[in-house]
């Protein structure tokens, strides 16, 4: 029999069904390979075995009593840690929530549950989701599993960043040591890791998957979504992610579409988007490729191409980097010793020192510039230049993209300006770092759907990703568009085992 | 009326006074979760996940809380913005467990309204206009104890997350008297409305009391606000107290500075409150966790048509259509359980007397207001706990009515009521109260009396006229007050002619 | 604008964040640069535009006046609001005693 950690969520969900292997087996094979990989990757900040043979054991039982079974049956998965898990601890990858163990699970990680996934374990990411390197989090760097190579075929070892910040989803996705994961996304930390490991991620329209129970960063811009091995896989898992919540009020109250059951490649009578603006300076010219390459490989699936304008995207950082930080300050405020999570209390300190005590103990050095930021733009005399402005700006992208849907159905750019880069070559400026999510962050501040898909590989032997852009709710236009490049590119690059 | 002064060592100081009065939202559960709201359960027992600001927490309104809102709103004819927003207001304190406070800055619920107060209780058509600026919906903060242990502050989040509603006053109020009218009849129309409960020791209702002086005529001084006054008085005695403290400052060559006071309710005195020192920047921006709030017509006009008629429409009907004094109009106004029962009793009355209302409204009002409350004082009751029910009391008023017992046999029947908790009729009945109109019976009385007191017949027919009233109450005392007033005037009248 | 140490000494206080001399050096160049960057906002144009209020279109929902109607966000459930608490007694939480 193939080694069952090769097959992602279809595969082993039709498999379980079937009854060509159990669930149980296939959580074992999962758990085996987390717990050999895990030290050299440091994917996982906690593993949970027995949740996933729990789960599975589950799934057994009610197929052998001729139940009906889940979507996600038998699919073992890792959770970020950014959602709240029952009686497992959830710590935002930071230190200040260490050892805290939530009385209550997500809504998210409970749907998938319910549709018959079991958890791995607790996914590292940088810390409160504040990073594109998974660099900043309290329980150390995650590898990438890919390595470069030389134009020689030599092998770099100098250990990759695997994007973030879901970097713990997507280095074990593309490890093959989960079948799927859950992600994030604020500014990209779904598609920018994806795109940097050679896997599919989407994150939805804001308000299809409820906030309820994940650690928020930035609320008006977070959501969860599926990463996995495949396009289908995204669709799949969802399925099972999204849906209204009564306990989140910026939940979208409409149905989940069918997204699995209306995939399709065939994009004739569709026009795909290419922004001018986004051919920055200093493109890389391998991404470049890769781009020309998707309008290509979309072309031949029958869709028209056309040029749009996107004008107001180049102010998308700077207005992103006042309106998630200033929302991260107020967020992060009830990080304060008092209920939950680290206390410092120096001899003598009184309340307010308490407070100023363990929050510099307990955050890591980027979430308190951030909290520096965010603090400093919401500010008496500062509010109106800052915070204001932004969220006009943000309406004027906003605004971009609804004039380019007019024309087209659906956006094609890059996801990331550049592959995987080492782990330390970028955190000594954090200017350079925030320009990762160039191209992921626009769709964020307008709140639309967005997915990044594998392309190839560079000349370093480094996966690249296409990220493609919908109209609100339409999920289903980003997922067949992937789908087709999906289909064209041929992508079947695996990271080489070495650990 | 004299304007109110404070007679400085350098001339004269006029005050200004401006409310921002808390108001609890009557409301089964909390403003953003599904916790109770009910005073005084065991600590952190009414608390959510929410209320405790768990990682990935997050708020959802509840419907009955804006909705009193609007009602509030709409009683003190507000502007009711049909487009709002929730902000958040960021600070750091243990009651706090978010880190800020959802509230409303940049657009209320509520806008511009207006409360009309009467300083005099006893000129109630002496009125004048206090300006409301805005309503706005936000979150009451938690509690600590300071005195359960000794190095240690006890943290409770039972009232965290619980709905307030924010009334801003203009800086209209010159007087403590007129601050401590506006805030009780705000506490009235709260509780008329029934948006909050006005339970004042219970902390339902709180003010933060802004005061400064100036010269009058001058502009505004420096103010300063004493937070969370918890009774009409104590706002009276913290603003006394506060406006003589600036002017000493002033006069004393000192500066006001704008700061924040508690009130020591024990020596009536306020004083700077150390641990709100630091320079206030709440980093207010909208919180993004709520969309806006927006309110369709439907939503409004539902509010209004739910409401009661409130106190100054009342007691205008009261003195217009009943034809109550205007005295008599404020009292049975004052609070929503009094008029409550009034109407009650001024139904019933005219129901069993078979007259309209404003026909028995005199009789009914005299009698609530200086019979029953004058017993119920001496008792030490309210209203609300009345032993006499409305029926009870308009059971007894038709027996005057109707002639079947006299005025002051009533006040013994009252009394007796009280005593045994028996209807009025019944006890008529059994201790033999009727009125007696057997002309046999009052002569044979009257006889007697007469022949007992020969001198003072033979007085009175020698012109004392005055001894008449004399003949009359020995009558009444010998017939145990059941004689016919009018057939006793009249028996006498003949039998001394 | 850019920013000095004292500055960034009254941010770090207002977020409760004690920092060192040493951290509040480092990071004022390290502020003044992503300040300066985001300032480019201030060239553009939003004469007659509104601030973005919700990003979705869609509207605030209220949820009706009962009481722990869903389990997970009523109350009764004090054990697990105190579960994960540094200092918990006799039903409340503990801190520092504040002088008021
Ligand atoms: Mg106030
Ligand atoms: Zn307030």
């Amino acid at each position: 029999m193939t080694n069952l950690t090769e097959f992602g969520i279809a595969a082993i969900r039709d498999g379980v069904v079937r009854g060509d292997f159990t669930a149980t087996e296939v959580a074992q094979a999962f758990n085996a390979a987390v717990a050999e990989a895990n030290p050299a990757l440091n994917a996982f900040i906690v593993t949970t075995p027995d949740h996933a043979l729990a789960a599975a054991a589950k799934v057994d039982s009610a197929r052998a009593a001729g139940e009906e079974l889940g979507k996600l049956a038998g699919v073992p998965i890792g959770m970020k840690d950014l959602f709240a898990t029952e009686g497992v601890q959830t710590t935002a990858a930071s230190h200040i929530l260490e050892g805290f163990e939530p009385q209550y699970e997500s809504t998210v990680s409970r749907k998938l549950w319910e549709a018959g996934a079991g958890m791995l374990g607790k996914l590292n990411l940088d810390q409160f989701a504040m990073g594109s390197s998974n660099e900043t989090s309290a329980f150390g760097n995650v590898i990438s599993p890919w390595r470069r190579t030389g134009a020689d075929g030599s092998v770099d070892t100098a250990p990759l960043a695997p994007g973030g910040s879901s970097g713990g989803s997507s280095s074990a996705v593309a490890a093959r040591i989960a079948a799927a994961a859950t992600g994030t996304d604020t500014g990209g930390s779904i598609r920018q890791p994806a795109a940097f490991t050679g896997i599919s991620g989407i994150k939805p329209t804001y308000g299809r998957c409820s906030r309820w129970g994940i650690v928020a960063f930035a609320s008006s811009l977070d959501q969860a979504g599926p990463m996995a091995r495949d396009v289908r896989d995204c669709a799949i898992m969802l399925e099972a992610m999204a849906g209204f919540d009564p306990k989140d009020s910026t939940s979208l109250d409409m149905p989940v579409p069918e997204w699995d059951a209306n995939l399709s490649d065939d994009l004739r009578g569709r026009k795909i988007g290419i922004p001018r603006e986004y051919r920055i300076d200093g493109f890389n010219a391998d991404v470049a490729k890769s781009w020309d390459d998707g309008i290509a490989w979309l072309k031949d699936a029958g869709a028209e191409i056309v040029d749009i304008n996107l004008p107001h995207t180049r102010y998308a950082l700077p207005t992103y980097y006042i309106i998630a930080p200033a929302e991260a300050s107020s967020n992060l405020a009830r990080y304060d010793g008092v209920r939950y999570g680290l206390r410092e209390l120096p001899e003598g300190a009184n309340l307010q020192e308490m407070y100023a005590a363990t929050r510099a103990a307990g955050f890591g050095a980027e979430v308190k510039r951030r909290i520096l930021i965010g603090t400093y733009v919401l500010s008496a005399g500062f509010y109106d230049a800052y915070y204001t402005q932004a969220q006009k700006v943000r309406t004027l992208i906003s605004r971009d993209f609804m004039n380019a849907f007019d024309e087209v159905d659906v956006i094609l750019t890059p996801t990331a300006p550049t592959s995987a880069f080492a782990l330390g070559e970028k955190t000594s400026d954090p200017l350079e770092m925030y320009l990762n999510d160039v191209f992921s962050v626009p769709a964020s501040l307008a709140g639309l759907p967005a997915m990044s898909v594998p392309a190839g590989l560079d000349r370093g032997g480094l996966p690249l990703g296409l990220h493609l852009i919908g109209r609100p709710f339409d999920e289903q236009g980003v997922l067949n568009a992937g789908l087709a490049i999906e289909r064209r590119a041929g992508f079947s690059a695996k990271p080489a085992k070495w650990w | 009326m004299t304007a109110y002064r404070i007679q400085g060592a350098t001339g004269e100081w006029e005050v200004v006074i401006g409310l921002e009065v808390h108001a609890q939202v009557t409301s089964s559960a909390k403003l953003f979760s599904g916790a109770a709201t009910a005073f005084g359960a065991e600590p952190n027992t009414q608390v959510s996940l929410i209320d405790a600001a768990m990682p990935g927490m997050l708020p959802v309104p509840n419907r009955e809380c804006i909705r009193q809102a609007v009602r509030t709103g709409i009683a003190i004819n507000a502007q009711i913005n049909k487009w709002s927003r929730f902000d958040r207001k960021n600070y750091f304190y243990a009651d706090l467990p978010q880190g800020y406070q959802i509230s409303q800055l940049y657009h209320p619920l509520v806008g511009e309204g207006s409360v009309e107060i009467a300083v005099d209780e006893k000129k109630p058509d002496e009125t004048k206009t206090i300006g409301v600026e805005r309503i706005h919906v936000e979150q009451d903060a938690g509690k600590l104890m300071h005195d359960q242990h000794p190095t240690m502050s006890y943290v409770d989040l039972n009232r965290s997350g619980v709905a307030l509603m924010e009334i801003v006053s203009r800086p209209d109020m010159r007087s403590p008297a007129e601050a401590g009218a506006y805030l009780s009849k705000l506490r009235t129309i709260l509780r008329y409305v029934g948006s909050c409960d006005g339970n004042m020791d219970q902390g339902s209702m709180r003010a933060d009391v802004n005061v400064s002086v100036r010269r009058p005529g001058e502009p505004f001084g420096t103010r300063t606000e004493t937070k969370n006054v918890n009774s009409v008085r104590f706002v009276m005695q913290a603003i006394e107290y506060e406006a003589n403290r600036q002017v000493d400052v002033l006069e004393g060559g000192g500066k006001i500075v704008q700061e924040t006071r508690l009130f020591d309710p024990d020596s009536g005195t306020t004083r700077s409150m150390r641990s709100k020192e630091d320079a206030h920047d709440y980093r207010y921006f909208p919180d993004p966790d709520l969309l806006p709030l927006e309110l369709t017509d439907a939503f409004i006009e539902d509010c209004r048509a739910s409401l009661p008629e409130l106190p100054d429409a009342k007691r205008h009907r009261y003195e217009t259509v009943l034809g109550l004094s205007s005295y008599n109009a404020g009292v049975l106004t004052a609070e929503v359980e009094t008029a409550r029962w009034f109407e009650k009793l001024l139904a019933e009355s005219a129901r069993r007397q078979g007259k309209s209302e404003s026909d028995v409204a005199r009789q009914a009002s005299n009698w609530l207001t200086s019979e029953l409350f004058g017993v119920l004082n001496k008792l030490g009751k309210n209203l609300e706990d009345s032993p006499v029910s409305p029926e009870a009391g308009a059971e007894l008023l038709a027996l005057v009515g109707d002639g079947t017992i006299s005025g002051s046999i009533a006040k013994q029947v009252l009394e007796k009521m009280l005593e045994t908790g028996d209807a009025p009729g019944s006890i008529v009945e059994r201790e033999g109260l009727k009125q007696t109109t057997d002309t046999g019976a009052i002569e044979a009385a009257v006889d007697a009396v007469l022949a007992a007191n020969a001198d003072k017949v033979a007085q009175y027919k020698g012109g004392k006229e005055a001894l008449f009233g004399f003949f009359v109450g020995q009558t009444m005392k010998a017939m145990q007050g059941k004689g016919n007033p009018q057939l006793v005037n009249q028996v006498l009248k003949d039998k001394l002619a | 604008m850019s920013v000095a140490p004292a500055d960034v000494a009254k941010i770090a206080s207002l977020a409760r964040l004690k920092v060192t001399d040493a951290e509040l050096e480092a990071m004022v160049p390290e502020l003044n640069g992503i300040l300066a960057w985001v300032e480019q906002l201030g060239e553009v144009d939003v004469t007659g535009i509104e601030p973005m209020t919700a990003v979705i279109p869609n509207t605030l929902r209220l949820r009706d006046d009962v009481v722990n109607a869903d389990p997970l966000t009523g109350g009764d459930i004090r054990d697990k609001v105190l579960a994960n608490a540094p200092v918990a007694e006799h039903g409340f939480f503990g801190v520092p005693k504040v002088i008021e």
